[in-house]
C-alpha cells in the first residue's frame, strides 16, 4: 500500500496536534518575534547613556568644556553634581549613578603652569564591564580634548591608527545577536518540541498502538519529525526576513547555503530531541532535560551573548561539544562574513557528525528497549 | 468448526538481565475464539503479550501468531493483528473522525475502505452526533467503544485487548463485552487480558499465569471443577495465594 | 524531582558564574609586518606583553589574513605599512592600518580602545627616546585620568554575575514549580477531588504555595553559601535584609505561576508560557546588559518586571551595603506586585474551580 500516503495522513494528524493547540503555537511563532524584537531594539551590550555625576572643586573653564564634552558623547549623560567626596558612596547606594568624576581644585590654572591636572573617574565596578568601558571612554575624550587644546604645538612622532570595523561597520549589537536568537530558535522548536511530542505518545500510550502497526518505528519517528522541520524552516525564514527589513541587517553571503546550513542544523536539533524522547519516559522530564540541559548551555557557552575566548579553559573546551556554537559561527560567516562552503566546511562536517552520531545512539537506545 | 490453531506458543521465554517474566509458557488459541489471559500484577502476562504482538523479542522459545513467526515476519503479524491498549489510546485532540481516518491510514486502507468503514462505525455505534468532536471530551465508555472498533479497521484476524474494560461502569463492560461476542462470532480471535474475574467467566478458555508460568489452562467451567470452587475468582485466589503448583493445595503453604 | 530542584541549579551556579563575562580578553591577534625595522618589532612587542591580546602567527599578505579573519582565526589584524620607521624618524608621522572583526560591536569597540592605549603608550616611548632638544620647549599640556573602581577593585566579574545568576535560579524553578503544580493537578484529575472537600480555597492555595516558598529561600541560602565559599563574593549588606526581600519576592513569582497555570490546560503549555515570559524578563532584567542602554520606552517597560527589582536588590544589599532606606522604592514596587498578582491568581482560581 502506499507508504506515502500512510505518511501523509501520519504528518496531517502531528499538524492537528500542533495546531490546535493554540497557547503552544502562539509561544512557537510569539518567541522568535518577542526575542528577535527585543535584541534589536532593546536589549544591547554596548554602553549608552550611562548616568554619571560631577564633583567639582574647580568650576572653571576648563572643566565647563570637559564637562560639556562628556555630555555630549552619547556614552554618558551628566544627571548629577554633587558637593563633596561623601555624597559618593550615597549615590551609589542608591543604584543610579554608575561614575563620579573629580575634577581637582585649580584644574585650568594647574594645566596653565603645570601643563598637567589630574580627573578621577571613581566608577561603581559592581558591574565590571560597565566600570572598565567607563573608564576607557572618559580617557578617550580626554585624549581628544587634549589634542584640541595641543593644536599650537606640534606634538612629535605620531602613530595614527586607521580603524576599520569589518563585517558590521555601525557596530550595531543586533547583528551578532541575529545567528544567536536563530540559533535558539531553531534548538527550541526542533529538539524541545519534538522529544515533548514523542514522550507525549509514550504517556498516553498511542505509541504502544503505533508500535503493534506495520509502521516501522523509524517511521514512526520520521513522521513524527517532518512537521517541526516545517515549522522550524518557517521560523527561520522570519528571523531571516525581520533582520533584512527590520534590521537592516545584510546578507552577504549565499541564500542558498544559509538554507542548506539551517536545515543541517534543524535535523541535529530533531536527532538530539529524538535522543531526549528514548531516555525520558514522561514529558516532564523531557521539558526539564531540554531546559536545563540543553537551552541554557545552549544559550551559554555557544558564543551567543558571551564571548568563549574569554571564559576559563574548562568551559572553553566544554563549548565545543554544543552543537549551537558550530552553527553559530557558520551563520556569522554566511551572514555577515559573506564566506562560502569553503570557509565553513570544517563546522558543517561537525554538524553532520554530531547528527550521525545523535542518531546513531538513538537507534542503540531504542533496539535495547525493544529487546 | 474451531480446529485452526491461529496462535501456537512453545517454551516462549523472556528475561530481562537475571529476571525471568516468562518461563518457557505454551499453549495454543484456536480461531474464533476468546481466550482469557489472566494474572495478577506482575506475574508477566503484559510482557508474554507484548512478545506475540512484536513489542518485545522474545529471549528463547517458539511463537506462531496468524501462522507467521514471531522473528522472522513480525510485520507480516503486524497487518493481521488489532489491538487495543488500556488507556484506549486514541489521541484526545483529534476527533472521532480523524482518529478513524488516521489509523485506518496507518494501516493502509484506502481512502473509499476509510469512508465506508467511517458511515458503517457511526452506525453501529450511534456517533451521528459525536463524530466531529474531539474524543477528549467523550466519557470513557463511548473511548473504550471506538478504541475497539479502530482496533478492529483492518479486519485483523486476531484481537489483543490489555485490560479493556479497566475503570468502566459495569453497564458499559456488559455492552462492551457484547461486541466482544459479536466480534468473535464473524470470527476474529480474542485474546484478553483482565483483572475481573467475573469477566474470565465469559471466556471460551482462560490461562492463569503465576510468576511468569502458566499454572492452570481451561474452559471456566473445568477449572472451577478442577479447583473445585464455585466462581473463577476463588479459583484464582486459591492459584495465586499457592506458592509452588506441584505441591497439592493446602500443604505447600510453607513460607510466610 | 529533587536532583533538579536543587542540584541543577547548584551546577549552573557554578558554570554560569565563570561563562557569563562580557571581559574582552584574549582577543585573537595577528599582524603583517611590511617594515620589519627594529621599531615596528617593538610595536609588535607590546601588543605580546599585553594580557588582552593572544598574537597568532603573522601573515605574510592582507590577502592571507583577510582570509584568516573570515575563517574566525583572528579578530584584530595590524598592518604595519612599509617605511614605517623612516616615516616616523623623518616625517614624525606615519598611519597604521587595523582591521577589527565588529560582529560583536560592543567587543569591537573596546578592543579599539586596548589598541589606541597601547599606540598611544608606544607614541610616548618613541617621544621621550627620540626627543630633541628642540622639542623639550613645547611641553604638550596633559590631562590625566586616574580610574579607581569602587566595591569591586580587581573587576572581577563573577563578583557581579554570582547575585545575578543567583536571582534567575531562584525565579525560574519557584515559577516553574508553581506554574506546573495546579495546572499537573488539573490533568490528573485531583483538582476535583479537592474542590468537593471543605477546605476553603485560600487555604488550599497557601498549602499548596508554601512549601515552594520554602524552596525557594533554602535555595537562596544555598546560593548565598556558594557565593561566599566558592565565588568570595563578598556579602557587604545585611543578610536579614536580602532574606526579607527575597520572602516577598517569591510571593510575586509564586502568584504569577499560580495565574499561568489557572489559565492553561497542561503541564506543556504551563511550560512554554513559563519560559516565554521568563525569558523576556531576564532579557529586560540588567542582569547581562546594562538597562540605561536601552532606549527610554524599554528602559519604562522594564519598571513592569520584577526580576529586575530583585537584580538590582541583590547586587545593591550584597556588594554595596545598601540599606532598607536605599531600596525603599524597589521594596514598595514590589510588595505592591505581591499583592497585585496574588489577588488576580485568587481570582482566576475562583473563577475556574
Amino acid at each position: 500500500m502506499g507508504l506515502m500516503k500512510r505518511f501523509i495522513g501520519f504528518i496531517k494528524k502531528e499538524f492537528y496536534h500542533i495546531f490546535r493547540d493554540k497557547r503552544s503555537l502562539f509561544i512557537l511563532f510569539g518567541m522568535p518575534i518577542a526575542q528577535i524584537m527585543l535584541f534589536g531594539f532593546a536589549v544591547t551590550n554596548e554602553i549608552n547613556n550611562v548616568d554619571i555625576a560631577i564633583l567639582d572643586h574647580s568650576k572653571d573653564v576648563t572643566t565647563k568644556e570637559i564637562i560639556n564634552k562628556i555630555s555630549a558623547s552619547k556614552y554618558f549623560s551628566v544627571s548629577n553634581y554633587i558637593r563633596n567626596e561623601a555624597e559618593i558612596e550615597t549615590a551609589f547606594k542608591k543604584g543610579k549613578i554608575k561614575a563620579v568624576l573629580v575634577f581637582e581644585k585649580d584644574f585650568s590654572k594647574k594645566i596653565g603652569k603645570e601643563n598637567i591636572a589630574t580627573i578621577q573617574v571613581i566608577a561603581d565596578a559592581t558591574d565590571p564591564n560597565t566600570a572598565n568601558t567607563i573608564s576607557n571612554y572618559t580617557s578617550a575624550i580626554l585624549q581628544k580634548y587634549q589634542q584640541e587644546i595641543n593644536t599650537t604645538i606640534k606634538i612629535p612622532y605620531q602613530i595614527i591608527p586607521k580603524t576599520r570595523m569589518v563585517y558590521n561597520p555601525e557596530l550595531k549589537s543586533v547583528f551578532m545577536f541575529v545567528p544567536g536568537v536563530m540559533t535558539i530558535i531553531l534548538m527550541l522548536v526542533s529538539a524541545m518540541m519534538t522529544s515533548i511530542s514523542i514522550t507525549r505518545e509514550k504517556e498516553l500510550g498511542t505509541m504502544e498502538i503505533l508500535l503493534v502497526s506495520p509502521l516501522k518505528p523509524s517511521q514512526v519517528i520520521v513522521g513524527k519529525v517532518v512537521p517541526y522541520i516545517f515549522l522550524s524552516i518557517i521560523n527561520a525564514v522570519i528571523i531571516v526576513l525581520l533582520s533584512i527589513f527590520v534590521f537592516k541587517m545584510p546578507i552577504q553571503g549565499s541564500l542558498i547555503l544559509l538554507g542548506i546550513e539551517s536545515i543541517l542544523f534543524i535535523i541535529t536539533s530533531l536527532s538530539l530531541g529524538i535522543l531526549i524522547s528514548t531516555i525520558s519516559a514522561s514529558q516532564q522530564t523531557a521539558m526539564m532535560i531540554s531546559l536545563m540541559a540543553l537551552m541554557l548551555p545552549t544559550i551559554l557557552l555557544s558564543g551567543f551573548i558571551f564571548p568563549i575566548t574569554s571564559m576559563p579553559v574548562v568551559l572553553q573546551v566544554i563549548s565545543n561539544i554544543i552543537p549551537a556554537k558550530w552553527f553559530i559561527i557558520i551563520l556569522k560567516g554566511i551572514m555577515l562574513k559573506g564566506v562560502g562552503l569553503s570557509f565553513v566546511w570544517k563546522e558543517t562536517l561537525i554538524l553532520v557528525i554530531m547528527t550521525l552520531f545523535f542518531i546513531g545512539l538513538s537507534i542503540k537506545k531504542y533496539k535495547i528497549r525493544l529487546e | 468448526m474451531k480446529e485452526e490453531a491461529v496462535i501456537q506458543v512453545e517454551n516462549l521465554t523472556k528475561k530481562f538481565g537475571d529476571f525471568t517474566a516468562v518461563n518457557a509458557i505454551s499453549f495454543e488459541v484456536k480461531k474464533g475464539e476468546i481466550f482469557g489471559f489472566l494474572g495478577a500484577n506482575g506475574a508477566g502476562k503484559t510482557t508474554a503479550m507484548k512478545m506475540l504482538i512484536g513489542i518485545y523479542k522474545p529471549t528463547s522459545g517458539n511463537a506462531q501468531v496468524a501462522s507467521f513467526n514471531v522473528y522472522k515476519n513480525p510485520n507480516e503479524i503486524k497487518k493481521n493483528i488489532g489491538y487495543m491498549s488500556q488507556k484506549f489510546a486514541l489521541y484526545d485532540d483529534l476527533t472521532v473522525k480523524e482518529n478513524i481516518t488516521f489509523f485506518g491510514g496507518i494501516y493502509g486502507l484506502s481512502r473509499s475502505q476509510i469512508k465506508e468503514k467511517t458511515a458503517q462505525l457511526i452506525e453501529e455505534l450511534n456517533l451521528q452526533e459525536t463524530v466531529n468532536q474531539l474524543v477528549g471530551t467523550l466519557p470513557l465508555g463511548w473511548k473504550q467503544k471506538i478504541s475497539f472498533s479502530v482496533a478492529l479497521l483492518h479486519n485483523p484476524k486476531i484481537v489483543f485487548l490489555d485490560e479493556p474494560t479497566s475503570g468502566v461502569d459495569p453497564i458499559t463492560r456488559r455492552q462492551f463485552w457484547e461486541m466482544i461476542y459479536e466480534t468473535a462470532n464473524n470470527g476474529t480471535t480474542i485474546f484478553v487480558t483482565t483483572h475481573y474475574m467475573d469477566e474470565a467467566e465469559y471466556c471460551d478458555r482462560v490461562s492463569i499465569m503465576v510468576n511468569g508460568n502458566i499454572e492452570a489452562l481451561d474452559t471456566p467451567k473445568k477449572l472451577k471443577k478442577q479447583f473445585n470452587v464455585v466462581t473463577m475468582n476463588d479459583v484464582f485466589l486459591k492459584l495465586a495465594r499457592s506458592p509452588s503448583l506441584t505441591l497439592p493445595f493446602g500443604k505447600g503453604v510453607k513460607n510466610d | 524531582m529533587l536532583p533538579i530542584i536543587f542540584v541543577l541549579p547548584i551546577i549552573q551556579l557554578i558554570i554560569l558564574s565563570n561563562a557569563a563575562t562580557f571581559e574582552v580578553k584574549n582577543i585573537k591577534f595577528s599582524y603583517i609586518d611590511n617594515d620589519k625595522t627594529s621599531f615596528s618589532r617593538e610595536l609588535i612587542e607590546k601588543f605580546d606583553a599585553s594580557s588582552y591580546f593572544s598574537v597568532q602567527t603573522d601573515f605574510p599578505s592582507t590577502k592571507l589574513a583577510s582570509s584568516a579573519m573570515l575563517n574566525g582565526e583572528v579578530d584584530v589584524i595590524l598592518e604595519i605599512p612599509q617605511h614605517f620607521e623612516r616615516n616616523l624618524l623623518k616625517n614624525r608621522i606615519t598611519d597604521l592600518a587595523v582591521t577589527i572583526n565588529a560582529i560583536d560591536g560592543a567587543a569591537a569597540g573596546v578592543e579599539n580602545v586596548y589598541i589606541n592605549q597601547i599606540i598611544q603608550r608606544f607614541n610616548k616611548n618613541a617621544q621621550t627616546e627620540l626627543i630633541t632638544p628642540f622639542d623639550l620647549i613645547n611641553i604638550p599640556k596633559n590631562i590625566v585620568s586616574i580610574p579607581s573602581f569602587w566595591f569591586n577593585k580587581t573587576l572581577n566579574y563573577k563578583t557581579f554575575m554570582v547575585p545575578g545568576i543567583l536571582v534567575i535560579l531562584v525565579t525560574m524553578i519557584t515559577l516553574f514549580l508553581s506554574g506546573m503544580n495546579i495546572v499537573r493537578e488539573k490533568e490528573i484529575g485531583t483538582l476535583e477531588q479537592i474542590n468537593v472537600t471543605p477546605i476553603k480555597k485560600h487555604q488550599f492555595i497557601i498549602g499548596k504555595l508554601f512549601p515552594f516558598w520554602i524552596i525557594g529561600m533554602g535555595l537562596l541560602t544555598i546560593g548565598l553559601i556558594i557565593a561566599k565559599v566558592l565565588f568570595n563574593v563578598p556579602i557587604v549588606g545585611s543578610v536579614g535584609l536580602m532574606y526579607l526581600y527575597t520572602g516577598i519576592y517569591i510571593l510575586v513569582i509564586l502568584g504569577i505561576g499560580l495565574f499561568i497555570s489557572n489559565f492553561t490546560d497542561t503541564q506543556q503549555q504551563a511550560m512554554f508560557i513559563s519560559w516565554f515570559f521568563a525569558v523576556i524578563f531576564i532579557l529586560m532584567s540588567g542582569l547581562f546588559t546594562p538597562i540605561e542602554s536601552m532606549p527610554q520606552w524599554a528602559q519604562h517597560l522594564t519598571e513592569f518586571n520584577p526580576i529586575r527589582y530583585f537584580v538590582e536588590v541583590m547586587r545593591m544589599v550584597m556588594l554595596k551595603g545598601s540599606d532598607f532606606n536605599d531600596i525603599l522604592p524597589q521594596f514598595l514596587k514590589t510588595l505592591f506586585y505581591a499583592f497585585i498578582m496574588n489577588g488576580l491568581a485568587v481570582w482566576s482560581y475562583r473563577k475556574i474551580a
